[in-house]
């Protein structure tokens, strides 16, 4: 077994444990999302696994309902993302011309905004409701995805049975999803890990602003917005919801580098 | 040479026309109205006929688009809706504090990183190289807040070197303010330096196996000369970008970490304007990020034409 695979193997675990675990919350967390249970920032107990936060509700508990939100919105994001990017994308290569041109040019224009700046400009006018929150994400994303979509599919329309399915008069629709689509699912899944990862410290930054998730409801990064103060009394509180994004981002990583490993027949690097 | 230059300053600008349009059309046209976002729940049918009247938003968009810009253009950026000020004086100060934090980080973070890229690919698969690589990995990985945090933790709670809190004001001499903003530097530091190091080091390795490299070792030419004057000369043109869209990068992620620091930088101040919806300063703000990203990036383009002379000619 080569490095790769070992550490992707291990990425994948640890990101399918905290998946299953954050998915069955209601079931596995030992107090309510917004229930108290004990002092302030408490040191970990028995009552509570991992003490208390600034409000004396259960930590564990709450990183286990943060989780759920926080992927989510992260995988929705995503998932709309690649809709809205791959249709655009596959539409700029299979159009070409004009339409190609514009698209092509109008990305560009997007991303020469930083995404957290263009996302705070945006959340500034529409608030921050849950389905502004994924769709500002969405959009932001999809641009990326728009550029892989449209170079991949881009190779494809020059291939003959292309050709013969356009030939043949078939429409739009049906030379997305039936010619281009499964040819380009490969680099597409790639693709989706790193955003994935993106839109998932994407949504923990803006949640760590105060302009994600907003309260009662816990979430990751609010979860280290709200007990920052700890820190000055030597407490762990924020650094534990912090150091659950650092370990979902790296297994998430981990399974990346795996599977753009697998798809470049390369064994090391 | 001076003619390509030219057309990337002249692209350059024409994005820049594009970013402040978008700025422009994202605060300004899409659904939710100003005048009742800032009032909240004041809004009385008067009031905000009254913000509407001195926003001026009964014009067209198009013609609020020019005046937004041809005020900015001449270094009126406007009064701010929530505290009444002008917001010209607060930005400049809060950007050059930004610059010094970013400036301060970045003057460390790249000349270590090109050290350790260069190192890790002359000492390539050494223990040394695996280290820097895995901890490279973990390092882009962290989200600045964590990095942040735990830096507050063990260097000023735990051992009281370093302040945890960065609040500058403009007497500080600056001895007083590089200490000021050592945690912050570090973390910045930290979120830039693996992936500009880890770049290095594929862009030299990728040259290192051109045949003509193959040819510098067959004469015998010892690995540290092969590596700088050999390898690097052609692996410039990649590190150049890497350098810029970190540096950009790190004009972005001043961001958070200001947040975490409580720093009075830029990136604090759009953020608490987002939360008041102070849109004359969120607009401000995106601009001037908008600016020194597209300005950073064409720079860049530039340095590469400089360094390659394959790119001065035009295809």
């Amino acid at each position: 077994m080569s490095r790769t695979t070992l550490s992707g193997a291990i990425g994948l675990a640890i990101a399918l444990t905290i998946a299953v675990l954050v998915m069955l919350a209601p079931l596995i967390a030992p107090h309510g999302e917004a229930e108290l249970v004990g002092e302030v920032w408490a040191p970990p107990s028995a009552e509570a696994w991992l003490g208390t936060d600034n409000l004396g509700r259960d930590l564990f508990s709450r990183l286990l309902y943060g989780g759920r939100i926080t992927l989510l919105i992260a995988l929705g994001s995503t998932l709309l993302a690649f809709a809205i990017g791959c249709a655009l994308g596959f539409t700029a290569a299979i159009a070409g011309g004009w339409t190609d041109t514009m698209l092509a040019r109008g990305v560009d224009a997007v991303m020469a905004i930083p995404t957290l700046i263009f996302a705070l400009v945006l959340l500034s006018v529409l608030g921050t409701s849950m389905p502004v929150l994924i769709g500002t994400i969405a959009c932001l994303a999809s641009t990326r995805v728009f550029r892989l979509s449209r170079a991949v599919a881009g190779n494809i329309v020059t291939l003959d049975y292309f050709e013969a399915a356009r030939l043949r008069g078939e429409g739009l629709g049906w030379l997305m999803a039936y010619e281009v689509l499964p040819n380009a699912l490969p680099p597409l899944t790639a693709e989706f890990g790193l955003r994935l990862c993106a839109n998932f410290l994407f949504i923990a930054s803006l949640s760590f602003l105060g302009l994600g998730i907003q309260p009662p409801l816990a979430d990751w990064g609010g979860m280290v917005r709200d007990n920052a103060a700890a820190i000055s009394y030597g407490g762990l509180a924020p650094l534990i919801p912090a150091a659950a994004i650092g370990v979902f981002a790296i297994a998430i990583n981990l399974v990346v580098d795996w599977s753009l490993a697998l798809q470049s027949g390369q064994r090391d690097r | 040479m001076i003619r390509l230059a030219a057309q990337r300053i002249a692209l350059g600008l024409l994005t820049l026309f594009l970013v402040s349009v978008l700025i422009f059309a994202g605060t300004e046209i899409l659904p939710g109205d100003v005048a009742t976002a800032v009032l909240g729940q004041s809004a009385t049918p008067d009031a905000v006929e009254a913000i509407r009247r001195s926003l001026g938003l009964h014009d067209p968009a198009a013609v609020r688009y020019l005046n937004w810009l041809r005020a900015f253009l001449t270094g009126d950026v406007g009064t701010s809706l929530a505290t009444g000020r002008p917001v010209g004086p607060d930005l400049w100060l809060r950007l050059t504090n930004t610059f010094f934090l970013a400036g301060t980080a970045a003057a460390i973070a790249v000349p270590l990183a090109l050290i350790l890229g260069i190192t890790t690919a002359i000492f390539r698969d050494s223990l040394y190289d695996r280290l820097a690589n895995i901890l490279g990995l973990a390092a882009i990985s962290l989200p600045e807040f964590f990095v942040g945090y735990l830096l507050i933790l063990l260097l000023s709670v735990q051992l009281g070197w370093l302040p945890s809190l960065a609040m500058v004001s403009p007497e500080m001499s600056l001895a007083a303010r590089l200490e000021t903003i050592a945690l912050p530097t570090i973390t910045l530091v930290l979120a830039v330096l693996a992936y500009i190091m880890r770049m290095t080091r594929t862009a030299v390795l990728d040259v290192m196996s051109h045949p003509y490299i193959e040819m510098a070792v067959l004469k015998g030419v010892p690995p540290a000369r092969l590596v700088l004057q050999h390898a690097l000369p052609n692996a410039l043109a990649p590190i150049i970008q890497v350098i810029a869209f970190n540096l950009a990068y790190l004009v972005v992620g001043v961001v958070l970490v200001e947040v975490v620091f409580v720093y009075p930088g830029i990136g604090q101040y759009l953020v608490d304007a987002v939360s008041k919806r102070d849109v004359t300063v969120v607009q401000a703000c995106g601009l001037v990020f908008g600016v020194t990203y597209v300005g950073l990036n064409v720079l860049a383009d530039i340095l590469v034409i400089f360094v390659n002379p394959r790119l001065r000619y035009a295809r």
